[in-house]
């Protein structure tokens, strides 16, 4: 029940935060606010209740709810946390009170239907990560786009429709390719048992035959990459990323990305090992690509929030390398990728939405200079450049750096590849900077500061960078048992002869972090 | 026997005595609100006396008329719809017409009609279905021109009732056709000549084509759609409603019926004009829609999209397709009761309010009113947490169950271009108010007529319905399956 309650505070605080509006004009925000911080310590005193969390995996839950729903399809309400929603979960609840911070000032209009919009956007994602059914799972997954949707229509800038539009068309075309995926798996699960289920656990020891594995990982992939975004279905998100406000645009990047990469994690690749080992050069292929074509696209930008979106999509495409490495390191990489780029955009785009309520404009040559003006915008702009190009002692760069070490003994030549993203990373970052903090200062570009609000945020989102970045111990932990069950099942099926060598490197990352072997 | 044979027939008895009644009352004293209670009444009571008929099935009264459980199941969705459109009529009617000029007989012609859907479920002869057939399409063409003195209405009332002829001249030539083939007029038997000969005459073929057009022109499936959006458009809204939903539910359980006993969907031929038809609807309705500025032209195409979606699960065969059709014919029903009903509560005195500048911004100045219509249009587009999502699962499950993935593909496909004018319908609801509309609007919430009692009832009620049939659709699919496999046990059973 208590995983429940993860979903509904959420949820039942929306129309709360909507009715707030009527006493105050701050009511909806404190509101908002105090349901995601209860939220976020239910969720810590539900992971560090027990020590359990050392041998969760799958199918051993941390904590299980489980209760009928639709017997006919044999559909359950079954909730499971482990390690990995666990940390997502907190992530989720973080970014959620940043992005109702990032809003504080910006929306002024029907303040009460944001908070509840983005209460229950936070809701559907949290539902997304504790749902281990596959088709409460599914129910989940559109849930958060309706709100989502409407926070970018109504709030939006100026070619919001166009964004809007594109992104729920692109996303629920992904979803529809999952459903029919998700329909077929129970129903072979029918064939094969006489009774339909959706349940994960149920579908996880499902044999099928190459040919069906293969269709039905494809339909996955569609589905979680659109999501992610991975290359040639990431049109949307520049677009979306730019026009939706701030507020949301922190939700997009910081946390519905996330549910991709964990549909990756948690269905993608435990549901079909047959088929791992074709796909995966395939997946990283494109998430090489996904690395440098971002990457190369960030540099040309001149608009701030869009430079940012595109180096996103860069940082996504490592998520997606080290997802098909195959490698528990890399695995881990990911995970870690998964929180600090949570964190690193969500700081980002809190500044850069600070510009743009400060100056009208996104475009990075009609600022310059502003670095006198606004010193405290433009000492953390820094630092989350700094966090986001990936320098040592931060968290991106343990996230990056995994990935790549991890995934080096299975495709060396990729890694080399997606290595030049991180020098291109370090070129779009200081660019920005340069353009818009240090160069010639214009006239009447005068504005006033972060408010200490703000300010106080984006300090600590920088602290949790810093921490994480030096001691990942805490995140790599919790998540170790989901992402070693991980790649059981896909390492006995890859080429053996690569086992020595992963096993002697992870040994060897994992004493130099101080982790018990 | 005699006596068992009233009982199952009861729902049907009492609907055309309450009509008799109905028409006796009106020629005795003409009072616009006592009528619309009666005929109300007359509904509530009918549905009162499904359980009771239900002790009484499967029963094959005469070899016209099968009362089974599945046949109660759709007499109750068309009764209660009915009972949810005379409630949203009465205060459109008020507004629309002045006390003498004579608005009683419309409850009239909608019990008749609905009479004539209840006898389309349970037809299992060719005869009692071309009289429901008739019955339903006669009424619903005078309902259609009820507004007289308005164009569109009337225009809309003679291209019904062209298509009606069209379709039931269609209907009799295949009738003949089948009929010379096999010399017998019930369902089951006309299909017992094929399967016992194991070769299926051209004739007997052609019959059951024209027979298949005629239904599918009642049912607006592309290329036999074109009179879906000019009727839809014409008609008063609470009529366009009743097209949509009592109509061609009554339809879709004859189709049901007829498929089953007659095992149709055996035959490569039928199966394959049935694919095309799917493919051609949802693409058709689809496309088109895109294109439309008239909520209820939108409304129409859609629809002719959304029977494409059935036919897809129709196709399926056997149990889960009976069962897929049937859910999705009562989630479609729910959904388009829903966003009608809104165009029906929001029109005013003198033109129905069906295009989209009226809706701008309307959920600033009515946020309830759009509420229910995002609602219905979510549901319509199959997102979660609104029927129309299960629905649609339903759909889809039934169709890669039987293995038809290209179906089922144009299905996808088409979902995820139907969302595109949905949305812009929901972007427009939550548009900027411009300054004359929020004026008329406000005018209009002011007058008395404008909120009323019975319309937040039945549209609370859609919505509620929506919503449960989204969360917690259990209830239901058990009643739809038991209900189904009577349908399909019958139609093994007999000899």
């Amino acid at each position: 029940m208590a995983l429940w309650l993860l979903i509904l505070i959420p949820i039942l605080a929306a129309p709360f935060a909507w009715m707030g509006e009527q006493w105050s004009r701050y009511a909806p925000r404190w509101i908002a606010l105090g349901a995601l911080a209860v939220d976020f310590l239910l969720a810590l005193l539900l992971g560090g209740h027990s020590d359990r969390v050392q041998i969760s995996g799958h199918g051993v839950w941390l904590v299980e709810s489980h209760l009928s729903w639709i017997p006919r399809w044999g559909i359950s309400l079954h909730l499971g946390l482990d390690g990995l929603s666990l940390v997502l979960i907190l992530l989720t609840a973080f970014v959620g009170v940043v992005a109702i911070i990032a809003s504080w000032t910006e929306i002024q209009s029907r303040v009460g239907l944001f908070h509840c919009n983005v209460l229950l956007a936070l809701g559907g994602v949290i539902g997304v990560f504790l749902a281990i059914d596959l088709f409460l799972f599914f129910f989940f997954w559109e849930l958060m786009l309706i709100p989502m949707y409407l926070l970018i229509v109504i709030w939006g800038h100026a070619q919001r429709r166009h964004a809007s539009f594109k992104f729920f068309l692109f996303t629920q075309a992904g979803s529809l390719v999952l459903l029919v995926a998700i329909v077929a798996l129970a129903l072979l699960h029918q064939q094969v048992t006489g009774r339909p289920s959706f349940d994960y656990g149920d579908l996880m020891g499902l044999p099928l035959t190459t040919d069906m594995a293969r269709w039905l990982m494809l339909a996955f992939l569609i589905g979680f990459l659109v999501k992610l975004p991975a290359v040639p279905v990431h049109t949307w998100l520049p677009d979306t990323y730019t026009e939706a406000p701030t507020g949301a645009t922190i939700i997009l990047a910081g946390i519905l990305a996330k549910t991709g990469a964990y549909g990756l994690l948690r269905f993608t690749i435990p549901l079909f090992p047959e088929v791992m080992t074709e796909f995966a050069p395939i997946a990283m292929g494109l998430g090489v690509v996904g690395i440098l074509y971002g990457a190369l696209l960030a540099c040309a930008q001149t608009d701030i929030k869009r430079l940012v979106a595109y180096s996103s999509i860069s940082h996504m495409g490592f998520i997606l390398l080290g997802a098909f490495a195959g490698t528990e390191l890399a695995l881990q990489g990911v995970v870690m990728q998964m929180v600090a780029h949570g964190l690193s955009t969500g700081g980002l785009f809190l500044l850069a939405g600070a510009l743009e309520e400060r100056y009208q404009t996104r475009e990075m040559g009609q600022l310059g200079g502003l670095w006198g003006v606004t010193p405290r915008l433009a000492t953390m702009a820094l630092f989350f450049a700094c966090a986001s190009l990936g320098l040592p002692g931060l968290a991106n760069f343990i996230g990056e750096f995994l990935v790549l070490f991890g995934a080096y003994a299975t495709q060396p030549l990729m890694i080399i590849l997606a290595s030049l993203g991180m020098v291109m990373a370090a070129i779009y970052s200081l660019g920005m900077m340069q353009r818009t903090f240090f160069a010639r200062q214009r006239d009447a570009l005068t504005a006033p500061d972060l408010s200490n609000l703000a300010f106080g945020t984006v300090l600590f989102i920088a602290a949790l960078q810093v921490w994480l970045g030096l001691y990942p111990k805490m995140v790599l932990t919790t998540t170790r048992p989901v992402m070693k069950q991980l790649v059981q099942p896909a390492v006995a099926s890859t080429n053996p002869t690569h086992l020595p060598s992963q096993s002697l490197l992870s040994s060897h990352i994992v004493t130099s972090q101080g982790m018990t072997p | 026997m005699i006596l068992q044979d009233f009982i199952a027939l009861s729902p049907i008895l009492d609907l055309g005595a309450f009509s008799l009644v109905t028409m006796l009352a009106i020629a005795f004293k003409r009072h616009h609100a006592r009528i619309a209670v009666f005929a109300f009444l007359s509904c509530l009571l009918t549905l009162a006396t499904l359980p009771w008929a239900a002790t009484a099935t499967p029963r094959g009264v005469t070899m016209l008329l099968m009362v089974d459980r599945y046949a109660l199941l759709y007499m109750g969705l068309i009764l209660s719809t009915t009972m949810v459109i005379i409630a949203l009529s009465y205060r459109y009617l008020t507004i629309q017409f002045r006390e003498e000029e004579g608005v009683e007989e419309y409850y009239l012609l909608l019990l008749l009609a609905t009479f004539g859907g209840l006898v389309l479920t349970t037809a299992a002869h060719f005869v009692s279905f071309f009289l429901g057939f008739e019955l339903l399409g006669l009424s619903l063409c005078s309902l259609i021109g009820y507004l007289r003195t308005r164009r569109h209405p009337l225009e809309a009332a003679v291209k019904y009732l062209l298509l009606s002829i069209t379709a039931s001249a269609i209907l009799l030539f295949g009738l003949a056709l089948l009929y010379f083939e096999s010399g017998t007029m019930t369902f089951h038997s006309v299909g017992a000549i094929v399967k016992q000969t194991q070769t299926v005459p051209a004739l007997w073929l052609g019959g059951l084509i024209l027979v298949l057009v005629g239904i599918a022109l009642k049912l607006g499936l592309a290329p036999f759609h074109m009179w879906i959006p000019d009727v839809y458009q014409g008609a008063p809204t609470p009529i366009t409603t009743y097209i949509a939903t009592v109509s061609k539910a009554a339809v879709i359980a004859l189709l049901l019926r007829l498929t089953t006993e007659v095992g149709v969907l055996e035959m490569p031929p039928i199966v394959h004009l049935f694919s095309l038809l799917a493919v051609v609807s949802m693409v058709t309705g689809n496309v088109l829609a895109l294109l439309q500025q008239n909520v209820k032209r939108l409304l129409a195409y859609s629809s002719i999209a959304h029977f494409g979606y059935v036919l897809v699960a129709l196709l399926a065969g056997g149990p889960p397709a009976a069962e897929a059709v049937t859910f999705y014919v009562i989630v479609y029903c729910a959904m388009s009761l829903g966003a009608f009903g809104v165009v029906t509560v929001y029109s005013n005195e003198g033109e129905d309010k069906d295009r989209f500048e009226d809706y701008q911004g309307l959920f600033w100045t009515r946020p309830w009113l759009a509420a229910m219509l995002a609602l219905s249009l979510l549901s319509l587009a199959g997102i979660p947490v609104t029927a129309g999502f299960i629905g649609k699962f339903y759909a889809i499950a039934a169709g890669v169950d039987a293995g038809l993935w290209w179906l089922v593909l144009a299905l996808i496909a088409n979902s995820v271009v139907s969302l595109y004018y949905y949305l812009r319908l929901i972007v427009t609801l939550f548009g900027e108010v411009t300054e004359p509309a929020a004026v008329s609007q406000q005018e209009a919430v002011q007058r008395p007529e404008f909120v009323n009692w019975t319309t937040v009832c039945s549209l609370g009620f859609v919505a509620s319905i929506i919503l449960l049939l989204g969360v917690y659709p259990e209830p239901l699919i058990d009643l739809i399956r038991h209900s189904v496999n009577t349908l399909l046990m019958v139609a093994v059973q007999r000899p």
